[in-house]
């Protein structure tokens, strides 16, 4: 089909589709006015239930806690795909990953680099902070988990690679995906043996405004926050030739 | 005025399809595919406001205050992390056949062949 | 609705505009990051702050990352292509 005639057909489908989108979206009540009651019901019973003071919180790994274990395993297995793609394709292919003695620090300036060294420490102080606050103030695994990966690319950025030690930083992100993936999981295992449904909040709910406090919620916060951490780092080494996660001397 | 939410929904939705049906580079499709998904964040948050209510966040507030509804940023806040993965898979994809046809443009990419 | 909302929300119409027509995926990415930064606005006017955190910290930072990285990756390959011909 030439580009025009696709044009055309695009054109009358999209008018249609507007128009009929429109209509539905105008008998939805007026902004403002939305009268659920599921949501306040929720919203109301969150605090004396759970002792949480973050109703999305609750909402998120408590009461709607099966969404979120199925958004976290797609998650999982887009992170998973990215590697089965890109993996597969280096390993047959000409285009090498950067050789060692061409490996260089990342930034050329030195004040960038300075700069960067410098906010890593804090940036990771931040991501642990908003993981484990999740269930008191607005933040929790997802958002906590994503500052963390900054956290750790930014060392990379600053330098030249991410070593941990002795480990393999490619098998140590992707045990913290797999561990983050199956704890979330497992704790809902956990809920149905000892409390006799899935991700049932089991354990004592504590005071109001406590760190420890909501139940298993921080728990659940911690594990997401390790899988998304690990997915978004593996998905990121992956697309720079792994040169993120090198050991020293080899991949 | 009070439709402007919905309205802003349909226009990034209509917009973000366009830009995926008149596109010549695979990367920009996906980008455009991604203004598609931020139009249904807009349109749940839209729904579920409540005029003079506040963020459902109990710490300093008390109970009996008007909140807005709590599950659709529940919804949307997971959704927002997954498809930055989401979207990473189709940027592998379109690296996939950037390498198997030599270009980026959908229009001149030909069939699958054996 | 207050003009903080009525505010962001024509932001949000003219950045997703502006993200569609941005052709080149290079400037798109920068203009995904501005597109991202307004989302963020609307959510928190919206009275969600968990959402802007997510958008915040996805849609402006994570996101053209990733494009840059995908446009890092071809052009790469382009370059050995071109080199090894």
């Amino acid at each position: 089909m030439s580009q025009r005639a696709r044009m055309v057909v695009f054109g009358a489908g999209v008018l249609g589709f507007a128009a009929v989108l429109v209509w539905g979206l105008g008998g939805l009540p007026d902004f403002g006015d939305f009268a659920g009651r599921y949501g306040q019901y929720l919203a109301q019973h969150s605090l004396p239930e759970r002792h949480a003071t973050s109703s999305i919180a609750v909402t998120t790994f408590d009461f709607r806690g099966a969404d979120t274990l199925v958004e976290e395993f797609i998650l999982f297995t887009a992170a998973v795909g990215v590697v089965a793609l890109l993996r597969v394709e280096r390993a047959s292919e000409e285009v090498p990953a950067e050789p060692e003695a061409r490996r260089r620090p990342t930034a050329r300036s030195g004040a960038l680099r300075s700069l960067i060294t410098a906010v890593v420490a804090p940036t990771l102080v931040l991501g642990i902070n908003i993981v484990l606050h999740g269930h008191l103030t607005p933040g929790g695994g997802f958002q906590g988990g994503v500052i963390l990966m900054t956290a750790l690319f930014l060392v990379y950025l600053g330098g030249s690679h991410l070593a941990i030690g002795r480990v393999s930083p490619m098998a140590a992100m992707e045990a913290s995906e797999g561990v983050g993936a199956a704890g979330f999981a497992l704790i809902g295992l956990a809920g149905l043996v000892i409390a006799g449904a899935y991700l049932e909040n089991f354990l004592p709910f504590g005071g109001r405004n406590h760190l420890v406090s909501g139940g298993d919620i921080p728990l659940l916060n911690i594990a997401v926050g390790l899988e998304v951490m690990g997915a978004l780092l593996i998905v990121v080494a992956e697309f720079l030739d792994q040169r993120l996660l090198m050991r020293e001397g080899k991949l | 005025m009070s439709f402007l939410p919905y309205a802003v929904a349909a226009w990034l939705f209509v917009i973000g399809l366009y830009g995926i049906v008149t596109s010549r580079n695979l990367v920009h499709l996906v980008v455009c595919l991604s203004v598609v998904q931020s139009s249904t964040y807009v349109l749940l948050l839209a729904v579920g406001y409540r005029t003079g209510g506040t963020a459902p966040i109990y710490a300093d507030i008390s109970p009996s205050k008007e909140v807005v509804d709590p599950i659709v940023a529940t919804l949307t806040l997971t959704d927002v992390v997954v498809e930055a993965t989401v979207v990473a898979l189709l940027l592998a994809l379109a690296v996939q056949a950037h390498r198997r046809f030599g270009t980026l443009d959908p229009n001149e990419m030909g069939a699958l062949r054996g | 609705m207050t003009a903080v909302q009525i505010a962001a929300l024509v932001a949000v119409a003219l950045g997703g505009t502006a993200v569609v027509m941005a052709r080149e995926p290079a400037r798109q990415a920068l203009v995904a990051s501005v597109y991202g930064f307004a989302l963020a606005i609307l959510f928190l006017s919206f009275q969600a702050p968990d959402v802007a955190l997510s958008q915040i910290v996805v849609g402006a930072v994570a996101l053209p990352a990733m494009i840059v990285f995908a446009l890092r990756k071809i052009i790469r390959r382009e370059e050995v292509d071109r080199g090894e011909q």
